[in-house]
């Protein structure tokens, strides 16, 4: 690993290196004086204290929503595609029929914990009726909020 | 001297001093995920080293077989997941050679900027642990904080911070938003100013060039025949790019020095992810100028492979990245997918590289040759 | 110690407080030699009182300095949450730790096991004894200072030794049998650096070192010898890193590669007695440091009268502890900024290029001395 050199090249490396060591050191300590003095450049966010200003942008994949007005009223019409679309079967679409015997969506269930949030059901729909939304607060303590049910009235469409 | 021999040893009986066993087990704060490595010591020189995988196997290549294409896309994010988007591109690629469609213009270059913004932060996080785990924690910090913005940017972009699931046979999922270009360029100005600071911090410093210059050497013979590829490679002496030597996309079209060091030590292989950080400014610098106009994505079509094998490779930030795809019926899920990462040549050549050497110089190796086990164990 | 000439508050304390205890005990036995021993008493309660809030009581302001530094130096903030920006982060930390579970892995020596953290708290607490924070608040001014020091040093490498060794456990032996070798050869260096110092000044009493300081920044050892005192202390520095297992020599605990060394078996208490060994020898140190080479509890005069009056307003001890911090800062700055040195190279680093220059700085003080101070 070491080849033999001569004592003359020895010290010559030797005295080399008691000039270039110890500058190569107060280089690298220049980094670091300049960061620490140097407050303007601290990268940290306070982050419960900056909720207020806190915007995610709006690509963000964070949970699966369905899009509805107040009234309950969405797009879906239970063709299944974003539940052969999820790669681990985090979604279940529960169709039912309507009175007049056309097939609606009963319950979109929709099981939180399993959700790698790839985003493939959103690009499944056809009808653009789930989007992924920007929450990302979503940790519980109970393991049953995480299956959720979507849609807020059962059997329109 | 236990008895029970870990597997893979074979030991000669010949020497009078004691040897002993040491396990780098999977819960080890310098291992790069999580792997096991038994050495055989003699004080503090090692004398050989079995690595053992498997731990973090998740079964990627038997879920392929009843997935569709698009979602092993998402999953092949998991693979190497500092640089996710990378691995997106090889899988689509090989998608997109059976499907025979072409990519617009736009979408070359949204995917060539994505790439090599993968590939800086891939290599900021072997800066940030290589000083960290020779030593230094700052650097760490450092290569972290600059990471930090390139995933703002991806996240912008795709959605998602680490799994990026973005491109798509034909092109990608969605177009950059407006504020991408300009992002991109403040990000180049500050990167430049920062990588000098970097450099200044650790390049030149007596204690690294003493801790690796001359350590772990991997000839030229012996880097060709384990396999390896990427930095690896070239910082053994072998000029060897898949952008130069089996272009895809369109870096044929972009003006790039591939850096070639010779003597295959620690310091050759820091050095050149140094330099291939400069050249992915260089690049970036030269999309952003060219950016064109247009469509991002060409016509969308459900992904049906005719039968065929159909095999891509990718230059991604840790080597070469092979996707072959196995289509036994014209469908939507492939008989077969296997995936070469680049990172299982690199373990297996440790073993050669570290005999003779200490503790502290595997760690260094370990870190130089910048693994990500998930990637070998799928 | 207890010496009846010399007027000082806390003297006249004891001197009155000396009869009043006498009074209680039966009178057959009143004599002088009874006051003698009250005396010794109670100036040996006060002193490792004193000794004890120097120490103790700096060991959470440190532990809380070190984590802002760190994180200044990094780019992010540090503790933030618990007090005025993290304050009171150290306490909350202590009492986490007392209230750990204790116990020794099987195989291990118990008896050993458990002595060793004493052990290592052994010598910085001596060092800070002889140490004198000002004219007249010194524990022990005995006239063999720096051997004594130097002697007590070894305290340190005896309990990593017998920490790592009764662990039973392979990590932890490589971490102590690094430290022991490391430790023997700083020594060496630390000891000629300290001779160096006494060469220039005279003696070896520690009083009288720092007395040899008095008046302007200028007569301070690290100026007053023209270029020799600043490499002595820079010198200095690297020796009593080394000594005190502190990162870039801290290859004892190399967390990346040992995963904590001699003290990855302990926890609780006994770990928090090896974490504040540490940095009680890290005020220890930077006290030496002072009193060596920065003109102990001397203010900076320049020169100037109306600056220099100002200045000596402020007492003695608190312009001590301000040195100490900012030796404090420099040895943080230094951890954080440098990796870590290979164990051969460590060694190599010492024998073949501090100790020839340590041997040439002594040869050229002696020269300074004999040609002219």
């Amino acid at each position: 690993m070491q080849k033999k050199i001569s004592t003359l090249q020895y010290i010559k490396r030797y005295l080399k290196r008691c000039i270039t060591g110890p500058w190569s050191l107060i280089c690298g300590l220049s980094v670091t004086l300049k960061y620490f003095f140097n407050p303007k450049r601290i990268v940290t966010e306070q982050y419960p204290e900056n909720r207020k200003t806190l915007k995610m942008h709006e690509r963000f994949r964070g949970r699966l929503e369905m899009i509805e007005d107040e009234e309950g009223n969405n797009h879906c019409t239970a063709c299944g595609m974003c539940e052969r679309a999820c790669p681990n079967a985090s979604i279940n679409v529960l169709a039912t029929k309507n009175i007049a015997g056309k097939k609606v969506l009963g319950r979109y269930v929709y099981h939180f914990a399993s959700c790698t949030q790839c985003g493939l059901c959103v690009e499944a729909c056809p009808f653009g009726a789930i989007q992924m939304s920007p929450a990302f607060e979503v940790a519980t303590t109970d393991p049953n909020d995480l299956e959720m049910i979507l849609n807020k009235k059962e059997g329109q469409g | 001297m236990s008895h029970q021999l870990p597997p893979g040893f074979r030991l000669e009986r010949k020497s009078n001093t004691e040897e002993f066993f040491i396990n780098m087990g999977p819960q080890h704060p310098s291992t790069h995920g999580a792997l096991r490595l038994t050495l055989r010591m003699d004080g503090e020189t090692i004398v050989e080293l079995v690595p053992h995988f498997g731990y973090i196997h998740r079964g990627m290549e038997k879920q392929a077989e009843s997935m569709s294409y698009l979602q092993y896309i998402a999953m092949s994010d998991r693979q190497d997941y500092l640089t996710a988007i990378q691995n997106n591109l090889g899988v689509v690629i090989a998608l997109e050679k059976g499907m025979n469609v072409g990519v617009p213009l736009r979408g070359e270059y949204i995917r060539v900027m994505l790439q090599e913004l993968g590939r800086i932060a891939s290599h900021l996080v072997f800066y940030g642990c290589f000083g960290g785990d020779l030593g230094g924690q700052t650097c760490l910090l450092f290569g972290f904080k600059e990471r930090e913005m390139i995933h703002d940017m991806l996240e912008e972009v795709t959605g998602s911070r680490l799994t990026t699931n973005f491109f798509r046979p034909g092109g990608s999922r969605y177009d950059v938003p407006d504020t991408f270009i300009p992002r991109v360029k403040a990000f180049l100005d500050h990167m430049e100013d920062t990588m000098k600071d970097y450099e200044r911090f650790l390049s030149k410093n007596i204690i690294v060039l003493e801790r690796s210059i001359g350590i772990g050497v991997l000839s030229k013979e012996d880097a060709i025949a384990y396999g390896c590829s990427g930095p690896v490679l070239r910082a053994s002496g072998v000029n060897f790019d898949v952008r130069r030597a089996n272009p895809y996309s369109i870096y044929d079209q972009f003006d790039f020095d591939v850096p070639v060091f010779h003597n295959g030590d620690c310091y050759d292989r820091y050095q050149i992810r140094i330099a291939e950080i400069h050249q992915s400014l260089k690049i970036l610098r030269q999309c952003v100028e060219k950016f064109p106009e247009g469509p991002w994505r060409s016509k969308e079509k459900p992904v049906r492979l005719p039968v065929g094998r159909y095999y891509s490779e990718i230059e991604t930030a840790k080597g070469l990245y092979a996707t072959y795809v196995v289509a036994a019926t014209t469908g939507e899920k492939p008989y077969r997918i296997h995936t070469r990462g680049p990172s299982f040549p690199h373990i297996a050549a440790l073993n050669k590289m570290v005999q003779g050497h200490k503790i502290s110089d595997l760690v260094t190796i370990m870190a130089t040759l910048d693994p990500v086990i998930p990637e070998i164990d799928r | 110690m207890f010496v009846p000439s010399v007027t000082h508050p806390i003297g006249d304390f004891v001197r009155d407080l000396v009869p009043r205890v006498a009074e209680y005990l039966p009178a057959s036995i009143q004599s002088d030699a009874l006051n003698s021993v009250i005396a010794f008493l109670i100036n040996a309660v006060i002193c490792i009182i004193a000794v004890c809030i120097v120490n103790i009581g700096s060991a959470p302001i440190l532990i809380y300095m070190e984590r802002k530094v760190c994180a200044h130096v990094q780019c992010r903030l540090g503790p933030m949450r618990l007090g005025w920006h993290g304050t009171i982060q150290t306490i909350a930390d202590v009492i986490k730790m007392l209230f750990k579970e204790v116990y020794a892995p099987s195989g291990a020596d118990k008896l050993m096991f458990y002595l060793a953290p004493l052990i290592v708290l052994i010598a910085p607490f001596i060092v800070c004894a002889l140490i004198p924070f000002d004219k007249n608040l010194v524990v022990a001014d005995v006239s063999m200072g720096i051997p004594l020091i130097i002697a007590v040093n070894g305290f340190g490498v005896l309990g990593i030794l017998l920490g790592g060794w009764s662990s039973n456990n392979k990590y932890s032996l490589l971490g102590a049998l690094r430290s022991g070798a490391q430790m023997i050869s700083y020594e060496i260096s630390f000891a000629m650096i300290l001779l160096f110092v006494v060469m220039i000044s005279g003696s070896t009493n520690l009083m009288s070192i720092t007395m040899g300081q008095e008046g302007t920044i200028f007569d301070w050892w690290i100026f007053k010898i023209p270029v020799l005192g600043f490499i002595a202390f820079i010198l200095f520095f690297i020796s009593s890193t080394a000594e005190m297992n502190r990162a870039p020599f801290d290859i004892a605990e190399a967390e990346q590669e040992l995963t904590g060394g001699y003290h990855t078996e302990y926890n609780g208490t006994p770990f928090a007695m090896f974490y504040l060994a540490e940095y009680i020898a890290l005020i220890t140190n930077s006290a030496l440091a002072t009193t060596c080479f920065l003109g102990g509890f001397f203010p900076p005069c320049i020169g100037i009268d109306a600056v220099d009056n100002v200045l000596k307003m402020v007492p003695g001890v608190v312009w001590f502890f301000a040195k100490i911090y900012f030796m404090v800062w420099c040895y943080m700055m230094v951890r954080w900024t440098f990796v870590r040195p290979r164990v051969d190279q460590l060694m190599d680093f010492e024998w073949k290029f501090l100790l020839p220059v340590n041997l040439v700085l002594l040869i050229a003080g002696a020269a300074f001395i004999a040609i002219g101070l």
